[in-house]
């Protein structure tokens, strides 16, 4: 039986604006569930609908098989961590992660003992009688974390978490969370705009944008078959390289000024009709080869060396698209080159409604050409094109 | 290094010389204030030791440390009796000002119902009516009521206050949403966050008004001296009006000294609770 299940739920502060527009998905349990999509786009309003701290304009919220729209938030048995954590600062560490215990009636000798094993797992032992204010961003997100933890509620919502914190440390707590979930078993529902988390912790993923679903899969589903153009862009750093494309004599014209040419075997595969939005991730844009059949020619904007991979940003008629090269590669800005833009790779949505007519062919495929023959490519693209390289 | 010479301009020699003249000119208003301010309590003092007959001859240093007048003080009126009646009534108005304001405050910030933003102006509008202006209604009813020099009749007057309602409401506010949602989630009662997260969390607040609200009813002349008709319930600023108002010639030194005890608390409360006084005035309290 799901844990949770939402059917055709609707909110609506003002009874016009609809924050969100009829909300269907099922999360099952033990499962880490992300909501995931920009500012605005409602994923907090669910959360809060579901712990009980915002009501529902229309629509079922049925939890563990009970019909929870009025339920308070203390009968739902869940914990929540919150964006700014909510530690009470007059309280200690202590204090704090045993918040609410003896309202649930937990014996004391109960509390110690989840004290300590809270504690414990998440490296809290020596701060416990200190305040909220004497810790560090990292030690004060953990006791949030403790609380939840000590709370043995079987379901736990977190609100952005993670987003206070330097990306350095928001990725080791990235690890321990997900660590946390599967070592207790826990149901989690976590909502972050920030879709490496979404796509490193999630069991499965829904994305949101406007107060609706645009597609809900796995990390990998989404990655690979994006539904629209918006999960397309919003999944994937740097996010996909989008262009109209025009299918023509001579090839693929992207945003009408930049040519690709098509083999015939390339142009049996096109999806139905003369016009498409086509989006490249930026790893499936290669370096020519001499045999390459999709050669173009590109001015380069700039370019950022990372050590291990380079990104190249480059002009298509007006938009710029990024390039991610393994390896190091010195390029001038201004610079010519050429890249390879192969239709197999790219994603093909209708222009109009954005939605995703074809995806990109071979992905576990391009998987391994990525990493191994991006290399002897790269290679070749620096004999090829020495007028490129500075 | 013309940069950090420029970041760090407090001790450049232009800086140094403003500073140094304002320095002086700073120092000679507080001389001025503290002179202005300090010479009627030091002078009272002084007149509280000092006997009668050197008074009426212009003596106003005491030659040798003269305890009479405060004898008198306390033999020409039950100057004790006013003590204990003002310390009543100013612990249990400052509680229950405190009670009220912090509850009012709470509703206002925490609990969610219609019109709460009219109701909040509307409360902060009586702040522009004098308290002069309700003295008469206020003793109308306290009579109807029957309780006339009593302390109830004292302090039910007083226990509503709009300034201590705006001061807590101001604190609360403070206090991120976020802590009410997770004690919503954590299962406590409208009341347990009250108690446990409220209460604790808008302390200074509470100790700046417990300070302020003490004094204001230590120092209250006009309403005890129209609903207290005897020496029952009588406060001490009234008691020290009644010093004076022996026939003949008034005991200067007597009344300096009724003043002088009068005065003690106020010197006290202020004299610990400055600090705090000013913390709470001046800053939000917990962040």
């Amino acid at each position: 039986m799901a844990k949770i299940v939402c059917k055709d739920l609707k909110k609506s502060y003002d009874g016009k604006t609809e924050v969100l527009g009829g909300i269907n998905l099922e999360i099952e349990e033990g499962e880490f569930f992300i909501l995931v999509g920009p500012s605005g786009c409602g994923k907090s309003t669910l959360l809060r609908i579901i712990a009980g701290l915002e009501g529902v304009s229309s629509g079922e919220l049925i939890m563990d098989g009970k019909l929870a729209n009025e339920m308070l938030p203390r009968e739902r048995n869940l914990t929540m961590v919150f964006q700014s954590y909510a530690l009470y600062p007059h309280l200690t560490v202590r204090d704090n992660i045993l918040f609410g215990l003896d309202v649930k009636k937990v014996p004391k000798a109960e509390q110690e003992q989840r004290l300590a094993e809270a504690a414990e797992i998440l490296g809290l032992t020596d701060y416990l009688d200190r305040k909220p204010r004497a810790l560090s961003g990292g030690q004060r997100q953990r006791v949030a974390l403790a609380r939840s933890v000590c709370s043995h509620a079987p379901l736990c919502l977190m609100d952005e978490p993670l987003s206070n914190l330097d990306a350095k440390l928001r990725a080791s707590m990235r690890v321990e969370i997900r660590r946390l979930q599967q070592q207790l078993g826990l149901t989690v529902i976590y909502v972050t705009h920030d879709q490496v988390e979404a796509m490193t912790m999630g069991d499965r993923i829904a994305v949101l944008s406007a107060g609706r679903i645009q597609q809900l899969g796995t990390p990998l589903e989404l990655y690979n078959h994006p539904a629209n153009e918006f999960v397309a862009t919003f999944i994937g750093t740097p996010q996909m390289n989008m262009a109209v494309a025009e299918v023509a004599p001579e090839g693929l014209v992207l945003n009408g000024g930049l040519t690709v040419p098509l083999s015939e075997a390339d142009r049996a595969k096109l999806p139905m009709g003369q016009r498409w939005k086509i989006g490249f991730r930026p790893e499936q844009v290669y370096p020519a080869t001499a045999t390459s059949v999709h050669d173009t020619e590109v001015t380069v904007v700039s370019s950022e060396m990372m050590g291990n991979e380079t990104l190249i940003f480059f002009d298509v008629a007006g938009t710029l698209f990024t390039a991610r090269w393994q390896g190091q590669h010195r390029i001038a800005d201004g610079a010519t080159l050429h890249v390879s833009l192969d239709p197999r790779y790219a994603h093909f949505f209708d222009v109009n409604s954005g939605a995703l007519l074809r995806a990109a062919e071979d992905l576990d495929e391009l998987g391994v050409r990525s990493t191994s023959a991006a290399g002897a490519a790269a290679a070749a693209h620096i004999e090829a094109a020495p007028a490129a390289a500075e | 290094m013309p940069f950090s010479k420029k970041s760090s301009g407090r001790v450049t020699g232009s800086g140094l010389r403003t500073s140094k003249s304002g320095l002086v000119a700073t120092y000679a208003v507080l001389t001025i204030a503290a002179v202005a301010i300090g010479f009627p309590i030091l002078f009272s003092i002084s007149l509280s030791f000092t006997p009668l007959e050197d008074i009426i001859n212009g003596v106003f240093i005491p030659t040798s440390l003269f305890l009479d007048n405060y004898v008198n003080a306390f033999e020409a009126q039950p100057f004790a009796q006013f003590i204990v009646n003002s310390v009543v009534v100013g612990v249990a108005g400052t509680a229950l000002q405190i009670l009220f304001s912090m509850l009012a405050a709470y509703a206002l910030v925490f609990i969610p119902f219609g019109g709460k933003r009219i109701i909040f102006l509307i409360i902060m509008a009586t702040m522009m009516i004098p308290a002069e202006v309700l003295v008469v209604t206020n003793f109308q009813t306290i009579r109807a009521m029957g309780l006339i020099d009593t302390y109830a009749g004292l302090i039910l007057p007083g226990v509503a206050t709009t300034f201590g309602i705006f001061l807590y409401r101001q604190n609360m506010m403070q206090i991120p949403s976020e802590l009410k949602e997770a004690a919503d989630v954590a299962g406590l009662s409208r009341f347990q966050f009250f108690v446990r997260v409220v209460v604790p969390m808008v302390m200074n607040t509470t100790v700046t008004l417990a300070i302020y609200f003490f004094l204001v009813t230590w120092n209250a002349y006009l309403w005890p001296l129209v609903s207290t008709t005897n020496n029952t319930a009588r406060t001490v600023q009234i008691g020290l009006r009644t010093l004076n108002s022996s026939e003949g010639l008034s005991d200067f030194g007597m009344m300096a000294a009724g003043a002088v005890i009068t005065s003690i608390p106020t010197l006290l409360l202020i004299f610990f609770g400055q600090k705090r006084l000013q913390e709470g005035m001046t800053k939000g309290a917990l962040k």
